[in-house]
């Protein structure tokens, strides 16, 4: 028998048990369906992600005081005071880091906001006149910080446009006086509606000169972070390891074992959080691939079911001329044609629910959310859910194959 | 020679112990081409074991069997279904056709296994199915149709590829007079028009008559192998 006609015998029978076809392939749907969901989701989590770090630059770098950690149950001392004006100062010598193109000192604090009986709590980032463009930002209203403002510790204040609704309303905010830790500030910009960049929500802070956050906020005379950002994406690398070796010449260290400092780019989080969405997503799919094999095992049992009942037709067919192994292509296709449309109705049914889950995201919370087509999975998906039709399909098309005729067509 | 050569053939049931039966006990008998044989016998006296096995749907277990020539030992399974597919055709009591696809498909059936081109199908299965006179029921679905169209259906369908020999097992058993008349006269034009060789199972001995060789069986052994004399005539269809 050629192939082309066991693919119609296949359908045709499969056609002829219309309903009972569908109920049979609803665990391969639900199985297919849950992987496409879970990998398309992953996808887009992911993406967001890398999008918010690619929202810093690809040439930032963080240095970042206190030893790196080594795995997530190390909890280094991030918060600690090895960062200081003079590392500061040493960064700056072109002949130390000529590939530095900015430089900002960066503390942060939290604090509560406050304006008449209004109070808002907030993150307080000191950051110097160059966050605007190594953050990518600009003002709605009012002006950014300039270099004076640093110098002289203004009492400048830049807000983002949450905390400007939640104390102001719809009344200006520049010119107006709000005060945090006992201290007035002065509101000279609001920042527009950005929503989640990077890793801050820049609509919930308040930017002030660092100058002015290290003396009258925090009290401190110490650094969170410094912010770089390289000339070119060519010599990230270059300046991470001048940023080394001019600060361990300031600190005095010459074991790089001994770094009470570590340093981070764009790149590294990118990998970081990749990786822990990639495994994420792999234990989901695990997850949902056993119900595959539920699945396959109910096929299975079906099928046997099938084999039984179609016992006549089985025995008529050999008796007209069909060989064991005609039968045997015939139920295994049967097998293999359902769980293969069993994949396919899965591989729509998960991409329509990422689609729904995408708008959600985007739509109803405002995130920056793609909606991932996981062409590779659906690929993989299709041929997974052929392959468990083709084993668990064999036993049952064994079986059917290796019925004697006279013992098929005496059956009632 | 013999188109179907069988010499002490017997077939048991079971393990070959005290427990096995044995259905078919030394069975000896020669059928040539273009032969009507009709094998009688109370139920229960072997006569379908036989048949199947004289159409290569069973094993004997002793004894021989030589059909065309060659015994059924020399057969692999695979080679078995060839012989059923190309030089056997079957006539089921029950039709056992498919009875949610046409008539035309059902007839098809035997081609799909055959290896001849799909272009000839079509012209082979209406042939046949004329040949029964059942075109007006070409595209009606087997569960549509009469027992009697029924009956003409298979018949067709074990026509279809021009087999050597055509096995019928009871095929007027389900069916009312009238139809089983019209059913057994296809059956006798078919072994003196087109010189089919007949193996006729049943037990109504008028229905026998219609062969040349009556075989009564009884208890799995052959009781009487006579022509028939008084044979009915082939336009008399009615007692």
């Amino acid at each position: 028998m050629t192939i082309k006609h066991s693919l119609k015998t296949a359908v045709e029978g499969l056609r002829t048990h219309k309903s009972r076809s569908l109920l049979t392939i609803l665990g391969i749907v639900i199985g297919i369906t849950s992987i496409i969901l879970i990998i398309s989701v992953g996808d887009g989590a992911q993406n967001l992600i890398l999008g918010q770090i690619q929202g810093l630059g690809s040439k930032t770098i963080a240095v970042i005081p206190g030893r790196e950690p080594k795995g997530p149950t190390d909890i280094a001392q991030t918060l600690t005071t090895t960062l200081k004006e003079k590392d500061l100062a040493a960064l700056l010598k072109k002949e130390n880091a000529p590939t530095i193109k900015e430089i900002m000192p960066l503390v942060f604090s939290s604090g509560t906001a406050s304006y008449g009986a209004e109070t808002y709590s907030l993150t307080i980032l000191g950051v110097s006149e160059k966050a605007f463009s190594i953050f990518n930002l600009d003002v709605a209203e009012g002006n950014p910080f300039t270099e004076d403002d640093i110098k002289s510790q203004s009492d400048g204040i830049v807000i983002g446009s949450k905390v400007k609704t939640e104390l102001f309303g719809a009344s200006d905010a520049v010119g107006q006086k709000i005060k945090i830790k006992g201290k007035n500030f002065r509101v000279i910009g609001v920042l527009p509606l950005k929503g989640q960049v990077s890793f801050f929500n820049f609509d919930e802070i308040a930017l002030v000169p660092y100058t002015t956050a290290q003396q009258y906020i925090l009290g401190i005379k110490y650094f969170n972070r410094f912010i770089v950002e390289a000339d070119s994406d060519e010599t990230v690398s270059r300046t991470v390891s001048d940023i080394k070796s001019t600060l361990r010449e300031s600190h005095g260290i010459t074991d790089p074992e001994k770094d009470d400092f570590f340093v981070q780019t764009s790149a590294d989080i990118a990998k970081t959080l990749g990786n822990i969405t990639s495994i994420l997503t792999l234990l989901l799919t695990s997850i949902a691939a056993i119900s595959l094999l539920v699945g396959g095992i109910g096929i299975m049992n079906i099928m046997l079911v099938a084999v039984t009942e179609r016992t006549r037709e089985i025995g008529l067919r050999k008796a007209l001329g069909a060989t064991g192994r005609d039968i045997l292509t015939q139920f295994l296709l049967e097998a293999v044609i359902l769980t293969g449309l069993g994949g396919l109705i899965g591989i729509i049914l998960g991409a329509s629910f990422s689609f729904g889950v995408s708008i959600i995201l985007s739509k109803v919370l405002g995130l920056n959310w793609m909606f991932v087509f996981p062409v590779s999975a659906a690929i993989i998906g299709l041929s997974v859910s052929a392959l468990v039709g083709l084993v668990f399909g064999i036993y049952p098309a064994r079986q059917a194959s290796q019925k004697s005729p006279i013992e098929a067509l005496r059956y009632e | 020679m013999s188109l179907i050569e069988v010499r002490s053939l017997e077939k048991s049931y079971g393990d070959g112990g005290e427990t096995s039966t044995l259905a078919l006990k030394g069975i000896s008998l020669d059928v040539s081409e273009g032969e009507f044989v009709a094998i009688m016998g109370p139920s229960g006296s072997g006569k379908s074991t036989l048949l199947h096995i004289l159409g290569f749907l069973d094993r004997h277990t002793k004894g021989s069997y030589k059909f065309n020539g060659k015994t059924i030992d020399e057969f692999t399974d695979e080679e078995m279904a060839r012989v059923r597919n190309r030089e056997m055709g079957f006539v089921f009591q029950a039709f056992n056709l498919l009875p949610r696809v046409s008539v035309l498909e059902n007839v098809k059936l035997p081609l799909m296994y055959s290896g001849i081109p799909e272009k000839q199908w079509n012209k082979l299965a209406s042939d046949a199915i004329e040949s029964v006179g059942l075109s007006h029921r070409l595209n009606h679905l087997a569960s549509q149709l009469s027992g009697g169209e029924k009956q003409r259906a298979a018949i067709a369908r074990a026509l279809v590829m021009n087999p050597k020999v055509i096995f019928a097992d009871e095929p007027t058993g389900n069916l009312d007079s009238k139809s089983g008349q019209i059913v057994m006269k296809i059956i006798r034009d078919l072994n003196e028009v087109h010189k089919h060789t007949i193996v006729l199972i049943t037990h109504e001995t008028y229905t026998a008559e219609h062969a040349k060789v009556i075989i009564r069986l009884k208890d799995g052994e052959i009781e009487s192998n006579k022509k028939v004399v008084d044979r009915h005539k082939s336009d008399e269809y009615s007692k």
